[in-house]
């Protein structure tokens, strides 16, 4: 099972968001808040650009070795009396999951926030088992009550206000007096602390994520700002992580080091509110725990991605930035990119996990402007890989007629001097001899995806190459 | 940054009138002549001996649409054109990006080609950044009133770091203020097919870029690539806007009698 996918259907997605007045106003808020607050933070570090070099080595490095890493790793977890569970797809992820529910007969999961859950789309697959799923990540709370897929990969609601929250809580916590003042974000957070806090004691499990896995000693980190995460993994008596391959790195040092990177370019804070490590279960003595640690790692297409042109996008620590400062994903929000992954990352990432024939859109729908990998803070080459994708469905001729055609009536020319310039003299005549008296034409055959939103600038006739040899003679 | 280095090493290196071959770019040379014509004039005010070898386009359009055959095959042909130069200039990030950055990965599987792809990318320059970084170009002696506000274009800006460059020189002119606006360096939605393929995301960010060209207060606006220009202008139009669009290079140059981007010679009776 994964979860569902609207990818094909992206331009439908995206004409249905850019109608939405609710959805631009939530992303104008991306717009002005993300990238402010990474440019200063980043500004306060003069080391800060050394750290991306160093945090993308160590990703490389690691990705180079990841066998040894892995089963270094797998030796430290079980050293330290955890138990770990190699998953090659989304099905076998979910299957060990619900095999150790069963076997301690759990009814309620309280669950941290893992992008890798929205993978694998856990949730379904817990509810069929008749264990109920509970998101205590504010914004994953939030979307699960509402039935959605995050549409960012750190702030899963970011696409709603505050009046659709309060609908939801109205409609979802009916216990509590219908009369109550909601009318603060303040108040909304207080109510979902309350309504949470008696799932968090209340769970058999707890369920998280894993930013990193240390081969080193065997721990897995989570960086949260709600505390929900340290809650969720404390409480109950069985603590899963859900992990993915590529999350493991060397060593402890290693770890501090890509933590200087990630919340400065995620949310620009210099850290995380919460960083927490765990290794294996409480021990005797500890005053706090879970019984049983379990980590699942998961791989759903990830080694096939390593030695390939793909192998740096598992570099990837999931900050955001490059969503963050993508024009496209300002314009029609995560939800159009119609699987869990949206934003740049997402462009180079889907493609890999579910098929370029699913996907195809999303490494196409991009300028190419750059932004993301400017900021990424492991400096993953975003449009070069998006390309790569191109490339692919250009070979294997999964790309529009139209654009084949175009490029191949342009590229005719393009390699034929002669006939080029002989040719493009006629047309811009012709169009600047249509377009003289209005300068601009609101609409032009063959050019209506261009005319429908924009006049198209008339040239002024004649090419620069005629005019010069006219002047200049042949030089 | 590398670029850094590059300007310092070819400043040095470079003969005193340099033979520059002008990459005029196949926007500049199909809409807007002009442009070539100001990008000329600014080389040899510079010192620079200019010549304008056969060619077509840099392979662009081709190569970020996947086609790498096509992209490689008119790659080929701009290498063997453009061999022998002191210089290659072209009036525009992108297609200057194109070459700079992207040729030598063209070629990387290929010894013989790949040696010819980057020694054609390490003297091949934008504009300004060529007129300011190599010819050390500090004011031109241009005028122009206006109230202007600059784009930063993605290509030129992110893979050549041209930000300074044409600003410096902005400067210069006479009776020109230069008022910035807000995101100045974010994509004006144009990248190249993209704007076609997918129009309406495009208009989308094309209509935030005019929303802050107008903000800005500014009744020109200037950058450094045909292609945003084209898409900028285009919106302005259709909004109703009345900002005047135009090439930097033909502030710089002073040639600002043609009428601007999208704007009739002789306007509509």
């Amino acid at each position: 099972m994964t979860a569902h996918v609207t990818s094909p259907q992206f331009k439908q997605n995206a004409t249905k968001a850019l109608a939405d007045d609710q959805l631009q106003k939530a992303m104008s808020n991306v717009r002005q808040g993300f990238i402010d607050k990474r440019a200063a933070v980043a500004a306060k570090l003069p080391e800060f650009e050394a750290l991306r070099d160093s945090a993308r080595d160590i990703k490389n490095h690691a990705l180079q070795n990841l066998d040894l890493y892995l089963e270094r790793w797998e030796e430290k977890v079980t050293a330290a009396g955890g138990q770990v569970h190699w998953a090659r797809t989304a099905d076998e992820a979910c299957g060990a999951v619900l095999d150790i529910c069963r076997r301690v007969g759990a009814k309620t999961v309280t669950k941290g926030k893992s992008m890798i859950s929205e993978e694998i789309a856990l949730n379904a697959a817990l509810e069929t088992a008749g264990i109920t799923p509970v998101e205590t990540d504010l914004g994953e709370y939030i979307i699960q009550l509402r039935g959605e897929l995050p549409s960012h990969i750190i702030a899963p609601a970011v696409h709603l206000n505050a009046t659709q929250v309060e609908s939801d809580f109205r409609r979802v916590h009916t216990h509590l007096d219908p009369q109550r003042d909601l009318s603060q974000p303040v108040q909304l957070l207080t109510e979902a602390r309350g309504v949470l806090r008696d799932k968090f004691l209340s769970a058999d499990v707890g369920i998280t994520g894993a930013n990193f896995l240390i081969a080193e000693t065997g721990t897995s980190v989570i960086v949260t700002n709600e505390g929900n995460g340290d809650l969720t993994q404390i409480l109950p008596r069985i603590h899963i992580v859900i992990a993915s391959i590529e999350k493991v790195v060397p060593t402890l040092e290693d770890v501090s080091q890509i933590l200087r990177v990630l919340a400065r370019s995620a949310t620009g804070q210099e850290m995380s509110v919460y960083t927490t490590f765990s290794t294996g279960p409480r021990r005797p003595g500890d005053p706090d725990g879970p019984e049983e640690y379990h980590v699942i790692v998961l791989d759903n297409g990830r080694s096939a991605m390593l030695g390939t042109a793909f192998q740096d996008m598992l570099r990837c620590i999931r900050c955001g930035a490059c969503m963050n400062h993508c024009p496209v994903y300002h314009a029609v929000g995560g939800h159009a990119y119609g699987w869990v992954y949206p934003g740049p990352m997402g462009a180079v990432l889907s493609p890999s996990l579910i098929g370029v024939d699913k996907a195809g859109h999303l490494p196409n729908a991009s300028t190419f402007c750059g932004r993301c990998e400017s900021v990424c803070p492991v400096r993953i080459p975003l449009p070069k890989m998006m390309r790569h994708w191109r490339e692919r469905e250009f070979e294997r001729h999964l790309s529009p007629a139209t654009v084949r055609s175009g490029i191949a009536f342009w590229g005719f020319f393009a390699k034929r001097p002669a006939l080029y310039r002989l040719a493009t003299r006629a047309a811009m005549g012709a169009l600047a001899w249509f377009g003289r008296r209005k300068g601009a034409f609101k609409s032009l055959p063959l050019a209506g995806c261009w005319t429908q939103y924009r006049d198209f600038p008339a040239p002024q006739g004649g090419t620069f190459q005629a005019q010069w040899k006219a002047k200049r003679g042949g030089r | 940054m590398a670029t850094v280095l590059l300007d310092t090493q070819s400043a040095k290196t470079r003969p005193v009138r340099p033979r520059v071959a002008l990459f005029v770019t196949c926007l500049v040379d199909l809409m807007r002549p002009s442009i070539g014509f100001a990008a000329v004039k600014l080389l040899e005010d510079a010192g620079c001996v200019v010549e304008v070898p056969s060619q077509t386009c840099c392979g662009q359009p081709a190569f970020n649409s996947g086609d790498r055959a096509t992209a490689t095959a008119i790659a080929a042909r701009t290498i063997d054109a453009f061999a022998g130069y002191d210089y290659v200039v072209a009036p525009s990030g992108s297609c200057a990006g194109m070459i700079k950055a992207h040729y030598p990965e063209l070629f990387a599987g290929d010894p013989n080609l790949a040696r010819k792809a980057d020694a054609l990318a390490q003297r091949t320059w934008e504009l300004t950044s060529f007129l300011v970084d190599v010819m050390g170009v500090t004011a031109v002696a241009a005028k122009v009133e206006a109230t202007a506000t600059y784009h930063d274009s993605c290509s030129g800006l992110r893979e050549l770091g041209v930000k300074r460059q044409p600003r410096q020189l902005l400067a210069s002119v006479e009776g020109l203020t230069l008022t910035e606006m807000n995101e100045n360096e974010v994509c004006c939605g144009f990248g190249g097919t993209f704007s076609v393929k997918y129009g309406e995301i495009s208009d989308s960010i094309v209509g935030k870029k005019t929303g802050n060209v107008a903000a800005s207060g500014a009744h020109m606006l200037l950058a450094g690539d045909l292609g945003c220009l084209m898409n900028m202008a285009g919106k302005l139009s259709r909004e109703g806007k009345a900002v005047e669009v135009r090439h930097v290079a033909e502030v710089l140059a002073g040639m600002t009698d043609e009428p601007p981007i999208g704007v009739a010679r002789q306007p509509a009776a």
